[in-house]
């Protein structure tokens, strides 16, 4: 398993972070070595398999639509960064 | 007896009795915190004021008669667990200044029983980590040796317990983080089936495998903090709905004639001698106690760490897409919007959790996904068939939890497969989706506590308090304290 610091740095651009030149190098050798480890799952046979996505088997979980309370504008913009009124503000979008 | 030693239901018959007050039992605590902090390193806060206050209140209950099993009773959480009005961060510097909404509604429950939050436990970032080194916050420290780890991620949680900071915790188990540091820390950790405890204000990490639970000093406690937190939460629609039973009078039933398997492939020839002892020993305990042991055999236990490592990384990369700096959490100044998140995000997330959404962003990447995150997912099947094989034909599974104690600090921090190696006994039981807990089970040569892991079919949290219950009983292990 071969991982070039192209391919970190696509994959950090897909992860929205910006790696330092020092965690690129790390990223790719150590990347490289757990890639290389889980091939190990290739000596499986899962043709036909269902893959499992929960452990528990479950349906839909309904509930019934009732109204509900929710946290309220002051609670949620508490944590805001930033914040304009009554909205989340974020730096400019289409100049 | 010592306040800071007793368990929870020696201080409930305390505060029942009126030999002491929940103020004295909280005061304890926290001079007992303040005393040995600065060498374990267990807390990320603590909420002095609240809890005396809190404790205040609890002695109006015992005064009114109102004395539940928790009642008053000082306990503590890993930050992971959102408490409304009191910081989280969950070990990370992306949540430094994060004051949540509204609360986790496992602590909610134990909240309404009238338990006291002495603070929030120090822990892994994320939850992402098998040492608590991966902390923003300083590597909590193993208060029976300062010079190792105490395990992870619920670092924290095993560490206050075994330091005596709390009469007992709350950690979270991921693909080990309860009962891999409560092996290395000495006490009784116990991860429910999936979905027998709400996860819902829980911090997200990979969630098809979080699952919460207690960390306490006995399997009675167990007992009685699972009876507290179990059952369905229709704020979290995986939690499940089946009758939560009385966990603690399972207690005393005993184990003559239990079927008890042993998985030829966790007894292996890498695993430390001081620990194949400890387990030896316990198979002899349970025979004595009349228990009839079976060999069995789960034959993918090998592919368990391969398969976490892509499903829990797939699962946290698109968890934490959340932390970008829009809405709570850190942000970072920028010129545009796609700035403001790559900035936020890499100022704010430390190196090992970069490392796992790297991983699980590349398992889930158009050409990968197929090879390396279905591939998994597969093999997760077929890691849960042989679960459900072999317990055809047993109650329960005896196994180590780790392959050796708590190892020293640093030791493993550059090598990230080796440290995701270490969870090797306790993963596939997450990927399975079954209960499990972690016991004293004896000591190293160099006094490190060394954990055996009683496995469960899922839902059978009972056989296996029960089966703790039991060797607890029989042996004196569970009573060492640490002197720190």
């Amino acid at each position: 398993m071969k991982m070039t610091i192209a391919d970190v740095e696509n994959v950090a651009r897909l992860a929205r972070l910006e790696l330092s030149p020092e965690d690129k190098e790390l990223f790719a050798v150590q990347m490289a070595a757990i890639l290389g480890y889980v091939e190990k799952l290739n000596e499986l046979n899962t043709e036909g398999i269902v893959p499992t996505s929960h452990a528990v088997p479950m349906e839909n979980a309904f509930r019934k639509d009732e109204v509900q309370p929710s946290i309220g504008l002051g609670r949620a913009l508490a944590n805001a960064p930033r914040k304009t009124g009554t909205f989340f503000a974020v730096p400019k979008v289409i100049e | 007896m010592n306040i800071i030693d007793m368990t929870i239901h020696e201080m409930h018959a305390a505060l029942k009795g009126r030999q002491i007050s929940s103020v004295e039992a909280v005061t304890s605590m926290l001079q007992r915190i303040e005393s040995v902090e600065p060498k374990v390193g267990s807390f990320i806060t603590v909420t002095s004021e609240q809890a005396l206050s809190a404790a205040k209140s609890a002695d109006d209950d015992i005064a009114r008669g109102v004395c539940g099993q928790l009642t008053g009773i000082p306990l503590a959480i890993k930050d992971i667990f959102l408490t409304e009005g009191t910081r989280t961060t969950c070990g990370s510097r992306i949540l430094e200044n994060f004051v949540p909404p509204y609360s986790a509604s496992s602590w909610e429950k134990l909240h309404q029983s009238g338990a006291v939050l002495l603070g929030k436990l120090n822990q892994d970032e994320f939850a992402m980590g098998s040492s608590n080194e991966s902390s923003a916050y300083g590597t909590t420290r193993n208060p029976w040796d300062t010079s190792c780890i105490p395990g992870g991620s619920s670092g924290g949680s095993a560490a206050a317990v075994a330091a005596r900071e709390a009469t007992a915790t709350l950690g979270t188990d991921t693909g080990g983080s309860i009962r891999q540091p409560a092996s290395h820390c000495g006490c009784v950790g116990l991860k429910p089936t999936y979905g027998r405890v709400s996860r819902y204000g829980v911090i997200a990490y990979a969630s098809s495998l979080d699952q919460v639970g207690p960390l306490t000093r006995d399997v009675t406690d167990s007992a009685i903090m699972l009876e507290a937190i179990a059952g369905y939460d229709p704020k979290d629609s995986t939690s499940v709905d089946t009758p939560v039973p009385d966990y603690r009078s399972a207690l005393t039933h005993g184990v003559k004639g239990l079927r008890i398997g042993l998985p030829k492939e966790y007894f292996i020839s890498g695993l430390d001698p001081d620990v194949q002892k400890a387990m030896e020993s316990a198979i002899d305990t349970y025979r004595r106690l009349g228990a009839e042991f079976v060999d069995i055999s789960l034959p993918h236990t090998d592919y368990a760490v391969a398969t976490y490592y892509l499903i829990a990384t797939a699962e946290a990369s698109s968890n934490l897409a959340r932390y970008d700096g829009v809405r709570f959490g850190h942000r970072a100044e920028a010129d545009g919007l796609l700035d403001m998140y790559t900035k936020s995000r890499s100022d704010g997330f430390g190196t090992e959790v970069k490392r796992r959404i790297m991983l699980g962003t590349y398992a889930l990447s158009s050409g990968y996904y197929d090879a390396y995150y279905v591939k998994a997912q597969k093999v997760r099947t077929l890691i849960m068939n042989d679960f459900i094989k072999a317990f055809e034909d047993v109650d329960v599974m005896l196994t180590p939890v780790a392959p050796t104690p708590a190892f020293k600090i640093g030791e493993k921090i550059n090598d990230p497969l080796q440290m995701y190696l270490s969870d090797i006994f306790t993963i596939p039981v997450n990927l399975a989706g079954t209960c499990a807990m972690s016991l004293p089970a004896g000591f190293s040569a160099s006094g490190l506590p060394i954990g055996l892991q009683l496995i469960g079919k899922p839902f059978g949290e009972e056989t296996i308090l029960k089966a703790g219950y039991s060797f607890e009983q029989a042996t004196e292990w569970h009573n060492r304290k640490a002197t720190i």
